[in-house]
């Protein structure tokens, strides 16, 4: 699931006024959990997920789970 | 799914069955496959389809009677495909290519054949090729001797027959010459071939049989009696082959090849110790059920050799071959979206959800295939054997449901709609006002309202002006997308909701404006009696302000797919069409409708297959469609179609009706609301008010389409941007200066990336969303 981890785009934490730095999440579908990094919030934990990666590859991980 | 089921299903689906040539050929050639090499140029490929299968490729080409051009069906257009010519042609020209190598037996078994003529000398081909040690004997000088004295050399040049003996003696058969077996005791008799042989086949004519009967039993005619089936005589190690039948003495060649096949067919198994009989094909029926629409072709007259002694050469044999259709059946594949674009036909793809169905551990790869059928009916309508893969992919969705295995993602937009349509904040049931019972029900459906509110009002005020007794109105859903999903509980709830309100309302006569509302009650709900708007209207009338106004072009009519057999409906719209001064045009006509992409609710599971059929159908014809089903106008409309709706005649609002765009699912939701709204106030006096919306957005007409694509709600975005600005959790790219927000809605979460606008309100620059959850691990 490593596939899913992407880079750390140029946005800020709005509330937190921080910018955001890849960390160590949890994805989840279906009751199956994969560790990836995705950029967030150091401060709050507000995880971004990037339209790139929604549609592609997590689009894809999607459907596979809902096919097992 | 039940597997007996599933087998009913593939047998009615024919496209496996062989073509009419090689049904009718003894050997079973594939013609139709050497056809569309030679067609495609591919001589050597088509030498190898026929000679794999006919043991004496350069004989039989010449003197085969060549069956397969009398069951030919390219005889109802233009004349049978020269097969024979052809086959003559392709020997001529790719005749050295044969490549034939014998298999290694583990243990090769002796073999006396006795007779070399074509039935002996097959047997020995076959069962050399078998990997045993086959001896031939024959009384004559020469193997062949009839094929020689009895044909004129013209017909079969004796070089063919050298040609293809010297490839049997390739395969290593001893062939003895004057060598007459006899009957009597001694080194060239029957009893001592049995002795140092492990199988005898004696291929010979009725008429030496007679010396034999000491050994094995006799008919009454002299001849040797033979398992008509299997060719074993009465002793266990010898089988026959010839006109020991008796009852068709005329020498065919072919059928002299196909006893010698049969009786090696039979000696091998024996030699194996296998039954001379179990799963044996009848190598004898000749016809074939494979259906094909011969009409469908133009006729095209069999090309004529410039040389007709010399016959076909190389461009003449491709141009002839080309005259095969091919033979298929493919009926509902030609006519079906989702079928070419699976690339697939019945029989196969019912096998496939079959296997899909079946799977315990794995990937279900044919989940989206079976969610992608309409379950329109058209390959029911256009099958010989009226087989529904609706039926089947209904089923196949259903049993997905039962077992959890249904994806999440291909009919959650459309549900979560349905249950919208069902809540509160759409459905509600009144009796017209001023009355308190119903003799009629005004049951609109889900997508008139959702498309055209203002017809909907109109027509409710035309019913309760012409319909005495009370005409109630009822907004709610009829449960189809839970049907065509697969839910059947959810589907029974709605139907026993459905019919909870009709007792309510005290049993009145149901008249929707939906086909697929008219289909679903008559078929779940059969005892609630239901009719069309449109033949309520073709009974009752008009509005009177619905004066002719001239329609300036002819209409296509697009009769929805859930009309198919609604002749009365069919009628009633074309009747109310030109009293209104439309010419109507035909498509494919009602019964052969194609689905407009919602059905079965494919454009939710598969976008592209739903687009297909809407294509498709509008490639028909450049004239404007007339629709008498909102979804599939809309469909039209979003595909770029100028479409009209029925109702669009009766109520001319607008200039130009058929350039109305497709609302779009946000749309559709807002119509369905202002539509409840203006009715309970306008018509039922009820206080309502009109919501306040969370924010204002902007939002340009391509990100609004591409919002649209990913079913995302207008609604939702607006939420999620309200959320942002009340909590502030949102992100800044500080050299745009837009900020992305997201909310998790039902089982999807959204992203919106947007700006504020001076004066209030944001610009939307992109929404998308997924299913999958994201968090920081804690």
């Amino acid at each position: 699931m490593s596939g899913l981890s992407a880079e750390v785009p140029d946005l800020v934490c709005a509330r937190c006024d921080k910018p955001l730095e890849m960390r160590k999440v949890e994805a989840s579908y279906l009751g199956q959990t994969f560790p990836v990094e995705l950029p967030c919030c150091p401060s709050c934990g507000f995880v971004y997920v990037s339209e790139e990666l929604a549609s592609g590859r997590m689009l894809k991980v999607e459907q596979a789970l809902e096919d097992k | 799914m039940d597997g007996d089921q599933v087998k009913a299903w593939e047998a009615l689906c024919i496209e496996e069955q062989p073509p009419a040539c090689t049904a009718a050929c003894p050997l079973r050639v594939d013609a139709r496959a050497m056809a569309e090499k030679m067609a495609a140029g591919d001589f050597v490929g088509a030498m190898g389809l026929y000679a794999r299968v006919v043991p004496f490729p350069a004989i039989i080409a010449h003197i085969c009677e060549h069956p397969c051009e009398t069951a030919c069906r390219r005889a109802e257009a233009g004349g049978a495909v020269r097969l024979g010519a052809l086959e003559r042609a392709l020997v001529e020209e790719a005749y050295p290519t044969v490549r034939r190598t014998a298999q290694r037996a583990r243990k090769p078994k002796r073999i006396a054949i006795v007779g070399a003529g074509l039935a002996g000398l097959t047997a020995a081909s076959d069962l050399a090729m078998k990997g045993h040690a086959v001896t031939v004997l024959e009384a004559e000088a020469r193997p062949l001797e009839r094929l020689r004295h009895d044909i004129d050399p013209a017909v079969l040049p004796p070089s063919a027959i050298e040609a293809d003996l010297g490839a049997l003696i390739g395969l290593g058969i001893d062939i003895r010459c004057r060598q007459r077996v006899t009957g009597d005791a001694g080194p060239s008799s029957l009893d001592d071939l049995i002795a140092n042989y492990d199988a005898v086949l004696l291929a010979i004519g009725p008429g030496p049989a007679i010396q034999f009967s000491g050994t094995l039993r006799l008919t009454s005619a002299g001849r040797l009696d033979l398992d008509p089936q299997t060719l074993a005589s009465s002793h266990p190690t010898v089988f026959g082959s010839g006109l020991h039948g008796g009852d068709d003495e005329t020498y065919s060649a072919i059928l002299s090849v196909r006893d010698g096949r049969r009786a090696a067919v039979s000696i091998d198994r024996f030699l194996q110790g296998a039954s001379l009989t179990a799963s044996r094909a009848d190598d004898t029926a000749t016809g074939t059920c494979l259906y094909v629409n011969t009409a469908r072709h133009a006729d095209v007259p069999p090309v004529q050799p410039a040389d007709p002694a010399a016959g076909y050469c190389h461009a003449e044999a491709m141009e002839e071959a080309a005259r095969c259709f091919p033979c298929h059946c493919l009926e509902c594949v030609k006519a079906c979206a989702y079928l070419a674009h699976y690339k697939t036909y019945p029989k196969r793809a019912v096998r496939e959800i079959y296997n899909n169905d079946s799977i315990v551990m794995g990937n279900r790869k044919s989940n989206r295939m079976i969610d992608s059928c309409a379950l329109c009916g058209l390959c029911e309508t256009l099958c010989p054997n009226d087989l529904a893969m609706g039926d089947v992919c209904l089923d196949a969705r259903q049993s997905m449901v039962e077992r959890g295995h249904m994806p999440a993602s291909h009919h959650d937009f459309a549900l979560r709609d349905m249950a919208f349509s069902r809540s509160d904040e759409i459905a509600f049931v009144r009796h017209q006002p001023g009355h308190d019972r119903s003799a009629v029900l005004f049951f609109p459906g889900c997508q008139l309202p959702a498309s055209a509110p203002h017809q909907v009002e109109a027509i409710y005020r035309h019913l309760c002006d012409r319909l005495p007794g009370g005409v109630g109105f009822m907004l709610d859903c009829c449960g189809a997308p839970a049907h065509w999903s697969g839910r059947r509980e959810l589907h029974q709830e709605v139907l026993d909701h459905l019919r909870a309100v009709w007792e309510e309302q005290g049993r009145p006569r149901i008249v929707t404006a939906c086909s697929t509302c008219l289909k679903q009650i008559g078929e779940f709900l059969p005892d609630i009696p239901v009719v069309s708007l449109w033949t309520e209207l073709a009974a009752i009338g008009l509005p009177e302000a619905a004066a002719p106004r001239p329609v300036a072009r002819p209409l296509a009519i697009h009769d929805p797919c859930t009309s198919r057999h609604a002749l009365d409906v069919q009628a009633a719209v074309r009747s109310i069409a030109a009293s209104l001064g439309a010419e109507v045009r035909e498509l494919t006509g009602a019964e052969k409708t194609t689905c407009c992409g919602y059905g079965g609710l494919v454009s939710f599971a598969n976008p592209e297959v739903g687009n297909a059929f809407v294509d498709r159908r509008i490639e028909e014809s450049d004239d404007d469609f007339l629709a008498y089903c909102a979804m599939c106008r809309d469909n039209f409309a979003r595909r770029g179609k100028r479409a009209l709706h029925l109702l669009d005649l009766v109520f001319p609002e607008a200039d130009d009706p058929a350039a109305r765009p497709d609302p779009g699912f946000s749309g559709r939701r807002d119509n369905r609301l202002r539509l409840r709204r203006r009715l309970l106030r306008d018509l039922w006096g009820e206080s309502m008010s009109d919501p306040v919306p969370s924010v204002t957005l902007v939002i340009a007409d391509a990100v609004r389409a591409d919002i649209e694509r990913k079913l995302l709600l207008v609604d939702d975005i607006a939420e999620v941007i309200a959320e942002a600005q009340r909590t502030g959790r949102m992100l800044k790219d500080r050299a745009s200066g837009r900020f992305t927000a997201s909310g998790r809605i039902g089982t999807v979460t959204t992203w919106v990336e947007f700006e504020p606008i001076e004066g209030g309100g944001f610009l939307v620059h992109r929404a998308y969303g997924h299913r999958m959850q994201v968090e920081v691990k804690s």
